[in-house]
């Protein structure tokens, strides 16, 4: 028990790592999947190419190699930032290529007639997505970027191991300052669990105020 | 596989006009994608990544074996870890369908559990506090996890067939244990069987996380010659070669899952119950 009482502030400069590198990959994630999910839908054939690559390349990438490659490659070409910056692009890019399935898969969904419904109102294609077919899929995405964004939480452990601030690090200072090892992981998986739990309870709270049962 | 999206809400088909505007649109977007694709390969021989120094050690054999054996590790975890996670899974679904409730009530801690804890975690505790040396380490953390995702395959599988099925069993005066090893597994498993190999796929990828302690993998191998400096650090070089056999492999996995997707939804023996997508099993943890 002692273990947290005493270093109370290194467990919260780990879990406040965590929770910072999940926010800024998060949106990053939703970016960029976005971004994706929009060309993969396209009319044009060349944006559709290039999201469908991003997401088979990206999905079948082990995320240690991703990491391996971003953070201890792109330093060779120059490009010097914090090791943070590289654990947001890396764990980012990672998540927003299964972001960008969910949100396609949600698109999918909405039928074609409501489309067509809304084009033969007169309605312009701004209109169409923005007042039929998004809110339509938002509903329907709600529990599968749930659990996507559970996944990057719990990825964020890796960046950890690549030393950057998070809370699976602190095992190793906890290591060498003679703490029960036990102990310390212990605090580490309540530290974890805190985590998952709250963004699941975070989306079983929208998905009950804007899902709709299908 | 990207042809043009046929019936979506978003377009109608496109008359002669838009077809002309599309086409303008596919143009310039093609000019940047090769202009980005460019500027990378400018970038690379800008920093001197094709020299020969940094290729040499690709052709020595004693660095050719280093990979091989490395790769051959990774099989090697990934094939314990998918037998192994089968079978806690099958398992732990037998515990979560119990009619006993202690049983129940354990199997949903455990699956609960180990579902919502980063995998890397698991393997960190049994490496570094249990002492247990890489490769069980790894194998034991990665079927704990993929062990209790498969759990829950099994059940949605189970509970996915039609429950005529396992009522006619029951009619036909079958007992507890024969409805479900003769008529409802059988029958969940042909269903599942995508999303079970899709799971395969995630083992295989997070068998790399063996890198992060010291088991001798395929990535482990790569960051050996990354940083010898004899060949001055031929750090690029290595990721161009890890990386396509790495994806190449986990690709050739997903691919058949997604075969065997379209395989069983033509079977007659799948008529009733629904085939799963091709995906991995995630789903909310403490949802449903």
């Amino acid at each position: 028990m002692d273990v947290l009482t005493d270093n109370f502030s290194l467990y919260g400069e780990g879990f406040l790592g965590t929770v910072q590198l999940a926010l800024c990959s998060s949106v990053l994630a939703l970016v960029l999947g976005f971004l994706m999910a929009s060309f993969r839908v396209a009319p044009v054939g060349s944006l559709r190419v290039l999201g469908t690559v991003w997401v088979t390349v990206l999905r079948n990438t082990p995320l240690t190699l991703l990491f391996f490659a971003v953070l201890l490659g792109l330093p060779r070409f120059g490009l010097v930032l914090p090791f943070q910056v590289f654990a947001v692009l890396a764990l980012g890019c990672y998540t927003s290529a299964f972001i960008c399935e969910v949100l396609r898969s949600g698109i999918n969904t909405v039928p074609t007639g409501q489309g067509e419904a809304a084009r033969s109102l007169g309605m312009t294609f701004g209109q169409t997505l923005n007042t039929v077919v998004l809110p339509q899929a938002f509903r329907s995405v709600i529990p599968p970027v749930g659990s996507t964004l559970i996944a990057l939480a719990k990825n964020s452990a890796i960046a950890g191991a690549f030393s950057v601030t998070e809370l699976l690090g602190t095992y190793k200072t906890l290591n060498e300052l003679g703490y029960s090892i036990i102990w310390s992981f212990v605090w580490i998986a309540v530290g974890y669990l805190l985590i998952t739990l709250s963004i699941s309870a975070l989306f079983n709270v929208l998905e009950k105020r804007w899902g709709v049962a299908r | 596989m990207t042809s043009a999206p046929s019936a979506t809400a978003l377009y109608d088909i496109p008359g002669p006009l838009t077809r002309q505007r599309h086409r303008l649109y596919g143009i310039v977007s093609t000019v940047l994608i090769l202009a980005l694709l460019g500027w990378i390969i400018h970038l690379l021989f800008d920093t001197d990544q094709f020299t020969s120094d940094k290729w040499t050690p690709f052709a020595y054999e004693g660095i050719q074996e280093l990979l091989l054996r490395g790769l051959g590790n990774t099989l090697k975890a990934f094939a314990y870890a998918a037998v192994l996670s089968l079978a806690l899974g099958a398992v732990l679904a037998v515990g979560r369908l119990s009619v006993h409730r202690p049983v129940r009530w354990i199997s949903t801690l455990l699956v609960e559990f180990f579902r919502a804890m980063p995998v890397l975690v698991m393997i960190f505790f049994i490496f570094v506090a249990l002492k247990v040396q890489p490769l069980p380490a790894l194998v034991a953390g990665l079927t704990l996890y993929n062990g209790s995702v498969l759990a829950e395959v099994f059940r949605t599988g189970i509970h996915s067939v039609d429950r005529g099925q396992r009522e006619a069993a029951y009619a036909l005066g079958m007992r507890k244990t024969q409805v479900t090893t003769h008529v409802l597994a059988p029958q969940a498993v042909r269903a599942m069987l995508p999303t079970i190999i899709s799971q395969l796929v995630v083992a295989l990828k997070d068998t790399s996380l063996g890198y992060l302690i010291t088991y001798e993998e395929f990535l482990h191998a790569g960051k050996l010659i990354a940083s010898n400096l004899d060949y001055d650090l031929p750090f690029i070089p290595v990721v161009m070669v890890v990386s396509p056999i790495y994806i190449g492999l986990c690709m050739l996995l997903s691919w058949f899952a997604t075969w065997v997707a379209r395989r069983e939804r033509r079977n007659v023996k799948t008529k009733a119950v629904e085939v799963a997508p091709a995906e991995p099993g995630t789903l909310l943890p403490g949802g449903q």
